[in-house]
């Protein structure tokens, strides 16, 4: 059998989202609204810090991850500096450099027309794409679902989760 | 490649997109539509295709966020007078290249 003839197409990611910094969440919903724009139905669950992209009053001010992240290199080219040039991690942790990274990403973001958060939720929701939370992480953080946006279709344990991803074709993928 | 679409002769691409949005008419857009399971093709359609091949001939980048910011459609629209590929079909039947972005 000719191996393109072998191919499944993919019908569903159901996408887990555990982090909460802007660089964590980011990609979960470029994924989602791919596969969306792509006929792929898209689910996202968001738990644990994930939940900070749902929060109706933290959604929209995400910070970039700078401390620990021995990856800050990558930013330099958006400087003018080359790519190789070192940025030490402890650097990451001095006054401003989260906020100034993250001003620096959300206006690259803009430039490639990446909506922010509370409106990058709002196009997944009307794309048709579902977004849960998940009832442990409210739990834990005392969350109620009025605290968090209205584009969110329900508060789910992970066994309805799992119920959401039924079906075969589905992807489940944790970011 | 060339393809025979509503009895005329165009050039096309392998996942048969329109090479030259200038060879497109409204019937063979209608035969594409047909092709892709869209349609038959309404009021709401043809503005958006309009729109597609406007912004196509002022060399505009078309991502979905644009096209729902555009005051043509909304986003919600788009996805239910395209289904299955809304900006990808959308662009296919309006004779402009397939979107390139992510977005």
């Amino acid at each position: 059998m000719n191996p393109s003839e072998d191919k499944q197409p993919v019908k569903k990611v159901c996408i887990i989202v555990s982090r909460g910094s802007l660089d964590g969440v980011y990609p979960a919903l470029i994924m989602a609204n791919g596969a969306r724009m792509e006929g792929i139905d898209a689910s996202l669950f968001f738990t644990f810090f994930g939940l900070n992209a749902l929060v109706q009053k933290t959604l929209d001010h995400l910070k970039v991850a700078t401390v620990g992240n021995p990856a800050m290199n990558m930013a330099m080219p958006m400087l003018g500096m080359p790519m190789t040039m070192p940025f030490p991690t402890w650097m990451g942790a001095l006054p401003g450099i989260s906020a100034f990274a993250t001003g620096l990403m959300n206006k690259k973001m803009e430039e490639l027309d990446i909506p922010p958060v509370g409106e990058f939720l709002e196009l997944i929701s009307d794309s048709g794409g579902k977004i849960f939370a998940c009832k442990l992480a409210m739990d834990m953080f005392k969350l109620k679902p009025e605290d968090l946006s209205d584009r969110v279709d329900g508060v789910l344990t992970v066994g309805q989760f799992y119920e959401e991803s039924a079906g075969a074709g589905t992807h489940i993928l944790f970011t | 490649m060339n393809k025979e679409i509503a009895g005329t002769t165009v050039e096309v691409n392998e996942e048969g997109y329109l090479t030259d949005m200038s060879q497109w008419n409204e019937a063979i857009a209608a035969a594409i539509a047909s092709e892709e399971g869209v349609g038959p093709l309404g009021d709401g359609h043809w503005k958006v295709i309009r729109y597609l091949r406007e912004q196509q001939a002022k060399g505009a980048a078309l991502t979905i966020r644009s096209m729902g910011k555009s005051g043509i459609v909304t986003t919600k629209e788009l996805y239910d007078l395209f289904p299955g590929g809304p900006l990808k079909k959308s662009s296919k039947i309006a004779g402009i290249p397939k979107p390139v972005g992510c977005i």
